[in-house]
């Protein structure tokens, strides 16, 4: 059983959905990113997504592209994200490390290489932007072969053929795009979200992971009636961005906002199980 | 010169938007169904006898065409060689050949009933070339435009405004080009129901590279037809500039099953080639993924794409259309490079001897047929695609020289 297969049966166990926190690694330097990566666990996080640093990450906002420039302009490579997840898994065997980032680095790396690196450090997933199954049979080919999920994005403009195809393509998660935008835009209207995932579960028992405009514990503890992952990106790569002199401040902020979204999806969790 | 292969047919790129292993559909999930909805819409109206008829009456009543096939005799003789014709697309309504496709592409936004347009824009003349049909058809149009090119091009940036056009500055990665394309596929994102995203080049994601070479063919239909008309023969040498790569393609497409006209793209090699400052991603690149598509790339050896430099912003693009990198990879077509020198030098030279200021992007295939022609025979005929006018460029000219205008 993989590492996200395990936390999820752990997780449906206990009746309570997966948070997902996601930084960029490297951001604002390197010396930061274990450190942190082991806060947020602690925190309350249940998975660790990993942006790795992209010049031109197009799926994104604002917060997260300048999270991409400032690991970018500390030097961080694709080696050094992999030597990250290494240090990170020294003193944590057990917490998923979904990677986030675009084909291009990867490709220039060569898809076996990425793979079994990403694989041998200790990595457990993967979604590639910018890979839609139509175009990513080779790239899905290897990585299954080192046991790294394909995890694949859902959109609110996603059909129902395509919902079909990629769920058919995808493993370990769906991650549902909650909103009509890049990372960090606009409101979300979590009515639609609880309808389209219901809409997503005929055609797959994968967890379905939402994100994309998670940005407060009620946004996430609302969330987590409905979806197996809540995944918050923006807010706390803001929190990172707003806290980068001085690391000590970066994490106590970012733990107590972790904090308080875990906390928020416990008590909506407890609440849900006394109401029935 | 090399032996080309036979091409008889020639059939690309396939039904999922692949050149060979160039070109397909790399973005994420929120765009896969906007594409999916332009590519049936364009499969569908680029054989629908009504509008390719509206398609051609706008390019004849608002562009202009036909664009005159102009025997070039002083510069001709200045070389002392083949015979040099221009393509004037800087007489096109704009001042550029990036009309030809936002003409196309508006109609199609009508057609689907977009009430807003967004354009990505380096130059500046693709933005103003959208803002244009959004005026004339009475659509909502945003350009986004990278904040160093707003500087180079602020009469362009003017334009944009006084058409009715929002010019968003992008001051993000290198605020060039490149952002301002990864802007404005965010705004479609977010905007997919509403919005027609007109790209102005030959790039991106399918069906955009099909489409723009399609929109943009008319000035090679053309100049076949006239130079068999002026010359009673096909030309032994087209020669076009390579930014993105649409006045090449929409020059060389309708030549490529003529076996004996040698297509010649030219880069823009900056500051030299071994300099690393330039924009000449055939001639110095490598194969990847950027902006949808997989083509040659101006990256590090980390896959992070670097700051390209050219003296042209049209040319300042770290990428170049999936059929280019095929027509590269299979002979068809050859790429080479022209400094920032010799396309000055080439723009004095045309301005002096022909009475045509051209654009700092069509110097660059100017410089390489100045290069060509001593090397032909009196009896051999280049065309050249002059693809725009020289006006938008005479700050950057008189900039270097030292001039204050």
């Amino acid at each position: 059983m993989s590492r996200l297969e395990m936390k999820f049966s752990e997780l449906r166990g206990l009746n309570k959905a997966a948070l997902v926190t996601f930084i960029t690694a490297g951001d604002p330097s390197p010396d930061i990113t274990v450190p942190l990566m082991h806060a947020l666990v602690d925190a309350g996080s249940d998975v660790i997504e990993l942006g790795v640093p992209f010049s031109d990450p197009m799926a994104d906002g604002p917060v997260i592209q300048a999270a991409s420039e400032r690991a970018l302009a500390a030097g961080v490579t694709t080696t050094d994200v992999i030597e990250l997840i290494r240090g990170f898994r020294e003193n944590d065997k057990s917490t998923p490390i979904v990677l986030m980032g675009y084909l291009n680095p990867i490709e220039i790396m060569g898809y076996e290489d990425f793979a079994s690196s990403i694989a041998d450090a200790g990595a457990d997933g993967i979604i590639v932007v910018d890979m839609p199954p139509e175009e990513g049979v080779e790239l899905g080919g290897v990585l299954k072969a080192q046991g790294i999920d394909n995890v694949h994005l859902l959109a609110p403009t996603s059909t129902a053929d395509r919902i079909r195809l990629v769920c058919d393509d995808a493993s370990g998660f769906i991650y549902y795009v909650s909103l009509r935008g890049v990372t960090g835009a606009a409101t979300l209207d979590l009515g639609e979200v609880r309808s389209r995932l219901a809409a997503i579960r005929v055609h797959t028992n994968l967890p379905l992971g939402v994100g994309f405009g998670i940005d407060s514990p009620a946004a996430a503890a609302e969330a987590a009636e409905f979806a197996d992952a809540v995944i918050v990106g923006t807010a706390l790569v803001r929190i990172v961005a707003e806290n980068s002199d001085s690391p000590e401040t970066l994490i106590r902020k970012a733990s107590a906002f972790i904090e308080s979204m875990s906390s928020a999806m416990d008590l909506a969790a407890r609440n849900e199980a006394a109401a029935e | 010169m090399s032996v080309v292969e036979p091409i008889l047919n020639y059939e690309y790129p396939d039904e999922k938007g692949h050149f060979g292993p160039y070109g397909g559909i790399f973005v994420a999930e929120t765009l896969m169904h906007a594409l999916d909805e332009l590519n049936r819409t364009y499969q569908r109206f680029k054989c629908d006898p009504d509008f390719l008829d509206r398609f051609d009456q706008d390019l004849k009543h608002y562009v202009g065409r036909p664009s005159p096939l102009y025997f070039a005799q002083r510069l001709t003789a200045h070389c002392k060689g083949a015979r040099i014709f221009l393509k004037r697309e800087d007489l096109n309504h704009t001042g550029a050949h990036k009309i030809n496709n936002t003409v196309g592409q508006a109609l199609l936004a009508q057609h689907l009933g977009k009430p807003r347009i967004i354009a990505e824009t380096g130059a500046g003349q693709h933005g103003v070339a959208s803002a244009t049909v959004a005026a004339r058809l009475g659509l909502e149009c945003v350009v986004y435009m990278g904040s160093e090119d707003i500087i180079r091009q602020s009469s362009n940036v003017y334009r944009m405004k006084l058409l009715g056009a929002e010019v968003v500055p992008v001051t993000s990665g290198s605020k060039t080009l490149k952002d301002a394309l990864n802007e404005a596929l965010r705004d479609w994102v977010a905007n997919v129901d509403s919005t027609f995203y007109i790209i102005g080049t030959v790039a991106g994601p399918h069906p955009y590279p099909e489409m723009v070479r399609d929109f943009n063919s008319v000035i090679g239909r053309e100049a076949r037809q006239q130079i068999l008309e002026q010359a009673g023969r096909l030309p032994d040498v087209l020669v076009a500039c390579v930014g993105g790569g649409s006045n090449a393609m929409g020059l060389f497409y309708p030549f490529i099953t003529d076996e004996s006209v040698l297509l010649h793209g030219v880069e823009a090699a900056g500051e030299g080639l071994d300099t690393g400052r330039h924009a000449a991603p055939l001639n110095a690149g490598k194969v990847g993924v950027l902006h949808g598509q997989r083509t040659y790339l101006m990256e590090d050896e980390n896959g992070q794409i670097i700051q390209t430099h050219s003296v042209s912003a049209g040319l300042d693009y770290p990428g170049v259309g999936p059929e280019h990198a095929w027509l590269k990879d299979i002979g068809r077509a050859q790429y080479s490079a022209a400094t920032d020198i010799e396309a000055l030098e080439a723009f004095h030279l045309l301005t002096r001897l022909e009475g045509i200021i051209p654009a700092l992007e069509s110097s660059h295939a100017l410089a390489h047929a100045l290069k060509l022609a001593p090397t032909m025979a009196e009896d051999q005929i280049i065309i050249v695609n002059l693809s725009g006018r020289g006006d938008k460029d005479i700050h950057t000219v008189a900039r270097i020289e030292g001039i204050d205008v």
